[in-house]
């Protein structure tokens, strides 16, 4: 059987998003099989952006107005600057010819990494399945996130 | 290492972590087995990424041949 890897992005900056998916890829080129699941401001690296056309109350339109980012656009955990941090981080992996994080999303993909989107934290901030990008495969919980990494021989949590 | 004949080249030079196993891992695939990818690169991580991936994927690592900055690495497609 195939080695296994599961992680879980809770987090949501752009750093941590590329460890995430060095990682992915680099197991999936490996022979791994590969699961990442996004939860909590880890779905912010799923989200297609703009508008949001799922149903809010007046707290989850604040706070998916105040939640804002992509996988394009996401802050650094040091040096963010208002922004201006991701954007010369940006600017310096393009230099040196570093695959960006939505290249290295597409990578994955092409790799057959798999997306789950945690339906709690979706849930709580009023995230619908339409707000995320068209890659998540499957909207499910913990249970299923369990049950995936038991099977796995690598497990982490970024 | 100057005796091996490479049966196809991969030019990584100026790509880091991952990209040059990534590349490697899709460039294989449409190799026959037995055959050779000699695999150029200057990030130095890849005398130690190479012969893991190898191992991890059960493909032969041959060795490396290092000349200035410049490394050059082999793997026989298992």
């Amino acid at each position: 059987m195939a080695d296994k890897m599961t992680l879980i992005l809770f987090s949501g900056e752009m750093d941590k998003a590329l460890a995430c998916f060095t990682l992915a890829t680099t197991a999936a080129a490996m022979g791994f099989e590969v699961t990442i699941f996004f939860t909590f401001w880890g779905l912010n690296v799923l989200k297609k952006g703009g508008i949001s056309t799922g149903k809010k109350n007046f707290l989850q339109k604040m706070f998916w107005f105040l939640n804002k980012g992509t996988k394009e656009k996401l802050p650094l955990t040091k040096f963010n600057f208002a922004g201006a941090g991701p954007e010369m981080m940006k600017m310096l992996m393009k230099q040196k010819k570093m695959a960006s994080l939505p290249d290295m999303m597409a990578s994955a993909r092409e790799m057959k990494v798999k997306y789950i989107a945690c339906t709690t934290s979706c849930g709580v901030m009023g995230v619908d399945r339409t707000d995320l990008i068209d890659e998540v495969d499957e909207m499910a919980g913990a249970a299923t996130y369990l049950a995936e990494a038991k099977g796995a021989n690598v497990n982490l949590f970024i | 290492m100057d005796n091996i004949k490479a049966d196809k080249d991969l030019d990584c030079l100026g790509l880091y972590c991952p990209v040059p196993i990534m590349k490697t891992a899709q460039l294989i695939k449409t190799m026959n087995s037995g055959e050779v990818l000699e695999i150029t690169a200057d990030d130095i991580g890849i005398l130690k990424d190479m012969p893991a991936w190898a191992k991890t994927t059960g493909n032969e690592f041959l060795g490396s041949n290092t000349e200035g900055d410049v490394h050059k690495v082999y793997v026989r497609k298992k």
